[in-house]
């Protein structure tokens, strides 16, 4: 559906992006994560024809973006950054203009704006002028004209910066709805928003990706260790002592204020490792009372937090490196 | 060229829902109405002087008089008003960032070009139409020549065209419209006035500035002549910054 190869793109001297490879099935919500400046935009741009790379191949649907640029155009609908809109115009005449624009015929173009209008929910406002609309409103006009002319792509850059959660909740909403059957690249750095929407992630720093999988393999893989919550009812000196001595656990650490006669514990173990099972069964043993035990998830944000940092500190070694080098 | 309407039926409700369209109209016609206006006045007091001399009163006419001189004050006035038209054609849409959007609809850059370019062309023939009363008055009070009136309008349609490619193409190279629009008036005025030096320079180089001169190509289209190489002057001029703007899209791609 989507192949990118060895895609890269100079602005001046300084690369934007180096050698990025991905692939996006048919069907797939994938979602680009990454800090500012990392490429995100720079990748879309590409993918959309709007900028050519310097160099490396991108192909959509089997057609090269350099040579079927106005082919891939009608099958793939984007949404930039911030959505740059007409914001002189009202809402009807801005979608009908991007109707003419894709080229759909005269006698379909009523229709298909208001089939995007309410799949998006515009109706209410599609007289008025798009400068005078809120954040939302002009965000659902931005994915609209995306939506016009039905492509089977979609290319979203940031579709819920700037909004409140409640709006978030609601574009989030309404990306999955027409997600169903179409390919859709989205890029955030909103961590929630990429693990409840895409099926995928590729984390790409510094213009280069370091991480590609679902959600929940890439916290399982990258997470430097499993943590549970304990609260136990008995002698604090011989719990953590019990607890420190199973092999499972690795480090056992208090965390917080514990009622009179109660422990409250934070465990950790080998990153693939539950320890819940095993210390149920201990503290059940000894016969105190186990009041909390919850595993703690590896959130999307660490693994992206640790990718990034881990990345820019080896850099700085490498940097280092070459100093010495340097001057020897 | 599949797409070049929809750009420029969005450029023209751009030109009037900002009130560029009704400023520049409404400045170019208020100025060429008090030029039409002064130069009839003039006309007036001097056939009242020459009534009693023949000789003189042969050498009147209604297109020195009057008609020359409008429509070079009217070329003047164009000078102004044209950057005004063509200083947010790219401009904004690169400031606001619409243009990245504009770009990745099914539309080639030319068509694109050709839809804004077209656009800012409708505009300047809706600007002269609004000057066509004063043809009626002349027509009603007196037996002016169509000659030098049809070359003069058709000069100034072609000079007003090509400070339109030229705004269009400066226009594109900035994101903001005050640069675009000045800079637009000094290179047009720049081409305007170019052959003032002709008189003192090598005869070679002369030739070449007067060639490259608006002002000199103009004043043989207002004499009533229609030659073919002033016409291919402005034609030519037109098609080499439609050519520069293609190339600066493209640049701007580039680097987008």
């Amino acid at each position: 559906m989507i192949e990118v190869e060895r895609l890269t793109k100079y602005y001046g001297r300084l690369p934007a992006i180096q050698d990025v490879n991905f692939r996006v099935e048919s069907g797939e919500i994938v979602g680009f994560l990454g800090p500012n400046g990392a490429g995100k935009t720079t990748t879309m741009r590409i993918l959309t024809c709007f900028s050519p790379a310097s160099s490396g191949e991108a192909r959509i649907l089997g057609m090269d973006v350099r040579n079927d640029s106005l082919k891939i155009r009608r099958q793939v609908g984007y949404l930039p950054e911030n959505v740059p809109l007409y914001s002189w115009m009202r809402v009807t005449p801005y979608l009908e203009f991007v109707a003419r624009s894709k080229g759909i015929p005269r006698s379909k173009r009523t229709e298909e704006i208001q089939r995007v209008s309410d799949a998006v929910g515009l109706n209410g406002v599609r007289n008025r002028i798009i400068h005078a609309l809120s954040k939302g409103y002009r965000q659902r006009v931005g994915l609209a004209q995306a939506l016009i002319g039905d492509p089977p792509i979609l290319i979203l850059d940031e579709p819920t910066i700037g909004l409140d959660p409640r709006q978030i909740r609601e574009i989030r909403e309404l990306i999955k709805g027409f997600a169903r059957n179409r390919t859709v690249i989205l890029s955030s750095h909103i961590l929630p928003e990429v693990s409840q929407v895409c099926d995928r992630v590729i984390i790409i720093n510094k213009g280069s990706i370091v991480a590609e999988d679902s959600p929940s393999n890439l916290a399982r893989r990258h997470g430097k260790a499993s943590r549970c919550r304990v609260v136990i009812k008995g002698p604090e000196q011989e719990v953590k002592a019990l607890l420190k001595g199973m092999s499972e656990i690795t480090a056992v650490e208090t965390t917080g204020i514990a009622a009179e006669g109660e422990v409250r514990l934070m465990v950790e173990s080998e990153p693939d490792v539950n320890a819940c099972p095993a210390i149920s069964r201990a503290v059940v043993a000894k016969g105190w009372d186990l009041l909390e035990l919850a595993p703690i998830h590896v959130s999307l944000e660490d693994v992206f937090i640790d990718l990034v940092t881990e990345e820019s500190t080896e850099d700085r070694s490498a940097d280092s490196s070459s100093a010495k080098e340097q001057s020897t | 060229m599949r797409g070049w309407y929809a750009v420029f039926h969005k450029e023209i409700a751009g030109f009037f829902s900002v009130p560029v369209a009704y400023v520049v109209a409404g400045s170019f016609l208020l100025l060429s109405g008090f030029f039409f206006w002064a130069n009839v006045s003039f006309m007036n007091l001097i056939s009242l002087q020459a009534a009693n001399s023949p000789m003189l009163m042969q050498r009147i006419n209604l297109t020195d008089v009057v008609i020359r001189p409008l429509i070079q004050n009217m070329a003047i006035v164009l000078l102004f008003v044209m950057p005004l038209l063509t200083m947010r054609i790219f401009s904004e849409e690169k400031k606001t960032g619409t243009i990245e959007l504009l770009l990745t609809y099914p539309v080639s850059d030319a068509a694109v070009i050709m839809g804004k370019y077209l656009a800012s062309v409708f505009m300047l023939l809706v600007i002269l139409t609004g000057t066509i009363p004063f043809l009626v008055i002349l027509f009603m009070l007196g037996f002016p020549d169509s000659g030098p009136l049809i070359g003069g309008y058709l000069g100034l349609l072609l000079l007003g065209s090509a400070f339109l490619s030229l705004g269009m193409f400066i226009s594109s190279l900035t994101e903001n419209q005050i640069v675009s629009a000045i800079l637009t008036f000094g290179a047009a005025l720049l081409f305007w006035v170019m052959n003032w030096t002709a008189s003192f320079v090598e005869e070679k180089f002369a030739a070449v500035i007067n060639q490259l001169s608006m002002l000199w190509h103009l004043e043989s289209l207002n004499k009533g002549v229609i030659p073919l190489s002033d016409i291919s002057y402005f034609i030519l001029f037109t098609a080499f910054f439609l050519f520069m703007t293609m190339r600066s899209v493209e640049t701007y791609r580039w680097r987008g």
